[in-house]
């Protein structure tokens, strides 16, 4: 199952729709590195509200995702584990060090701008306030990431 | 009840299969009236041992089942394989070790979130993991 990814704005947000099998999640953590580098994006929000469960595998692959797109200068915030999954987690010793961590995607969008502001960048650069009606116009009145970015 | 005579058997073949194995396995904890967390907790414990015969063996299988002793009833699942065997099953129940790309977390972590686990390994025979959980 292909995970659809949109941008939005300065931000990436990937939706998982289904059940994602290992190969699923290998193929969202290469499709997202390339996109961020395509849309110089400086945040990711993956969103895994219908994830049934987050075992050793899934941990490790999004802890490594959300480490290789820092390395490439985009912050990822992991949205949506549910009660139950998150239970499990703790139970099998399961962390998320080091990434971020939101309720839900309203959470995320809250999560990303804030560590924008606190990065220093200015308001009206792709990264902060991104309103969900109008990503064209953000876009259109994107600075160089260079000269927005210390 | 019908529902405990049942055998559910899934082939681990694949990583796809991983979780085909966890969602017979919720589906079932759910008919024998596991509710809560706990289906969430099943089908967590089996995607790791069904994850362990694939990074380990490449083949094997699940089999799904209720059981009941003379008090009370529950589900097992058996994770059974042909593969290498693990040489020192007592260092593989560690947390944290691993042999190889894992992060050496899903057995232990299997037995934490179930109330009985069993296992069983033989150099170039195979491993039979047996665990279960009780409805409280």
């Amino acid at each position: 199952m292909h995970v659809p990814i949109l941008k939005q704005g300065g931000y990436l947000i990937a939706t998982i729709q289904s059940v994602l099998s290992d190969a699923d999640l290998l193929q969202l953590r290469d499709d997202l590195a390339g996109r961020v580098g395509q849309f110089r994006s400086r945040g990711v929000i993956i969103d895994v509200t219908v994830l049934d469960v987050i075992d050793s595998f899934a941990t490790r692959t999004l802890r490594g995702v959300a480490h290789m797109l820092k390395l490439r200068g985009a912050e990822t915030v992991i949205v949506g584990i549910q009660p139950d999954v998150a239970f499990a987690m703790v139970q099998l010793g399961l962390t998320l060090e080091g990434v971020g961590t939101a309720l839900d995607l309203e959470e995320g969008l809250a999560f990303l701008n804030a560590k924008a502001k606190r990065g220093g960048v200015v308001a009206g650069t792709r990264s902060a306030a991104a309103p969900l009606s109008s990503p064209r116009t953000l876009h259109g009145a994107q600075p160089k990431r260079g000269s927005s970015r210390r | 009840m019908s529902t405990f005579n049942e055998e559910y058997s899934v082939p681990i073949n694949s990583a796809a299969d991983i979780v085909v194995a966890r969602q017979r396995g919720r589906a079932l904890a759910i008919q024998l009236g596991f509710n809560g967390s706990d289906p969430t907790m099943i089908a967590a414990a089996i995607s790791e041992v069904a994850r362990n015969i694939i990074n380990h063996a490449k083949h094997g299988e699940i089999v799904l089942s209720g059981v009941h002793d003379s008090r009370r009833q529950g589900i097992q699942v058996i994770a059974r394989d042909d593969g290498p065997g693990i040489a020192n099953v007592e260092q593989a129940m560690q947390y944290g070790f691993s042999s190889n790309k894992g992060m050496g977390v899903g057995l232990p972590g299997a037995k934490w979130l179930m109330d009985e686990f069993d296992i069983q390994s033989q150099v170039g025979k195979g491993t039979r993991v047996s665990m279960r959980k009780w409805l409280s």
